[in-house]
């Protein structure tokens, strides 16, 4: 009973998760070493690298600083209101992502209803990418620090204005330093979806290659020229980053275990 | 009272500024576009053959798999909680992976594996199975992204469950299938409702890993996502926007169908501990 539970389980996982991960890496290394190479090394595939990592790069830091606004405001204090914000935070994770780029494109499209006030390039261009990203990446800094924050209560704080530290120093010097795991791991979640989104950026970002792709729609774009060998190739590099994300996810967990 | 803590003023102002521009703003838009449409124009798009289509192929689908996803994730849950095996850590944080795996890269690994060439789709092929390019295709991904949520709602449920509730089965009489019919399921059950709905809405929404594998063919294997993504390109913004409201509606009605449904059967449940079930609301509610 036992063993056939396991061995079904396992069985199953297999041909969900694994088979495909594999064919993966298969697929990618199926002309050696040299093609894989050249593959993710082309200047499209540089470009959409360098992307990915703009967007990311804006959309991580501006949601850690949200997220930590949004966790000391909600966390800490009650007032009217407090549960509509809540479900607001989590409503990113409630809209399809076509739903969320096709927002963005209504606003700022061609005849979108700021077009007339913004006059700036921003859908189908690199800013729709950024805002695209930082729209589906809002709940997951703050959804960890919230019960982080509540759990441990506002003693240390007081204690730290009793004695005489000002606002900034007690959030420095003991609000900051006690949320490190939880920020940690909001950030590596956050990051990871920022990487790796694609149908709210397929849609802002009008597919421009070398331009306004990404490395998840670099991979699309390949795959959909029938370059099988290259678009797995670049998405290997994805597999790895959301592997390195669970590596991550554990560790922190671990640390966290052995801490308490 | 005054407030002993500082920083409401400027934590709040942050939060609302942040959200006001970057959701409140563009949620606005579709409510904006929406009033634009007429009546008839928006009952014309929503009921053209196209559409409905769409709609009962994502319905569907998402139902098949979150049902599948239901049965495997419990089981998964099951022997991951209860059994120790070789490897176990590794199967433990491999069930994560479809959370974090981009869902293109999801898309073309499973389409790849389960194409007529593939690995899996060979073997079914064989027998006169389509894998990919099928409505088969679709509901196997819409699984692989629906396992995590099931074996993440239910192992928490699984590991708190008193051991002494099967023993007292045990000693009066129950074979482990009785028991685990009559004194486990019962306790996991608003878990797994709770997985199969957060399964169903995130594939409901899906359209990264579904658009490789489905074939896309009108009417057939089209999406709704993937429909209103068609609509999109062909800058039919009005009608994007009308089927968009028809699937965030209709998921909403479903999501809080399933949720009373999971609040009926808690409050039945006469355990007195167990652990507090998660919301349905909780994140990834995936709405078109």
């Amino acid at each position: 009973m036992r063993r056939a539970l396991i061995v079904t389980a396992l069985g199953f996982l297999s041909i969900v998760l694994v088979v495909p991960l594999a064919v993966v890496f298969v697929t990618a290394f199926r002309d050696g070493g040299v093609p894989y190479l050249r593959a993710i090394a082309t200047p499209e595939a540089r470009a959409a690298l360098r992307l990915t990592l703009v967007a990311a790069s804006i959309a991580v830091p501006l949601n850690l600083g949200f997220g930590i606004a949004a966790a000391w405001a909600i966390a800490r204090f009650r007032f009217p209101g407090r549960r509509v914000l809540i479900t607001l935070i989590d409503l990113p994770f409630a809209i399809s992502p076509v739903v969320v780029g096709m927002m963005f494109v209504l606003l700022f499209g061609a005849r979108g209803y700021l077009s007339g006030i913004v006059h700036a390039k921003i859908v189908f261009a690199v800013p729709g990418i950024v805002l695209a990203t930082a729209f589906v990446t809002i709940p997951f800094v703050a959804r960890e620090l919230i019960p982080a924050l509540e759990a441990r209560g506002p003693e240390q704080e007081l204690a730290a204005l009793t004695l005489g530290a000002s606002p900034w120093q007690t959030f420095w010097r003991v609000t900051l330093p006690t949320l490190e795991r939880p920020l940690a791991y909001g950030a590596i979640l956050c990051t990871a979806r920022a990487i790796g989104e694609f149908g709210a950026v397929s849609v802002v970002s009008g597919h421009i290659r070398g331009e306004t792709t990404t490395v998840p729609l670099h991979v699309e774009i390949l795959y959909n020229d029938f370059q099988y060998q290259a678009a797995f190739a670049v998405a290997t590099l994805l597999v790895v980053i959301a592997l390195a994300t669970v590596v991550g996810q554990r560790a922190i967990q671990f640390r966290q275990r052995r801490r308490t | 009272m005054k407030r002993a803590l500082p920083g409401l003023g400027l934590s709040l102002g942050v939060t609302l500024t942040y959200l006001g521009l970057l959701v409140v703003i563009p949620l606005a838009a579709i409510a904006a576009k929406t009033m634009s449409l007429t009546w008839s124009q928006f009952w014309a798009t929503v009921t053209a053959p196209r559409a409905v289509a769409a709609f009962e192929l994502s319905l569907g689908a998402a139902l098949v798999a979150a049902a599948i996803a239901a049965v495997f994730g419990t089981l998964v849950a099951w022997v991951l909680v209860r059994y120790r095996f070789a490897g176990r850590g590794i199967v433990d944080a491999l069930v994560d992976l479809p959370f974090a795996l981009p869902t293109a890269v999801a898309g073309i690994a499973l389409t790849a594996a389960w194409a007529p060439t593939g690995l899996l789709g060979r073997a079914v092929h064989s027998v006169g199975i389509e894998g990919a390019y099928s409505r088969l295709g679709i509901v196997i991904a819409m699984v692989f992204l629906g396992v995590p949520f099931v074996v993440r709602t239910v192992q928490p449920v699984l590991a708190g469950l008193d051991p002494r509730l099967e023993e007292a089965a045990a000693t009066l009489g129950a074979t482990p299938v009785q028991a685990f019919v009559r004194v486990i399921l019962p306790a996991l059950r608003s878990a797994i409702v709770t997985g199969f709905a957060l399964a169903f809405s995130r594939a409901l929404g899906e359209y990264g890993s579904v658009v490789f594998i489905s074939g896309n063919m009108p009417g057939k294997t089209e999406v709704a996502p993937l429909l209103v993504m068609t609509k999109l390109e062909q800058f039919d913004y009005a009608g994007a926007t009308a089927l968009a409201l028809v699937m965030v509606v209709a998921s909403f009605a479903i999501l809080v169908a399933i949720n009373a449904l999971g609040v009926r059967t808690r409050r039945r449940s006469h355990q007195r501990k167990r652990a507090p079930a998660p919301e349905v609301v909780a994140p990834s509610a995936v709405i078109v």
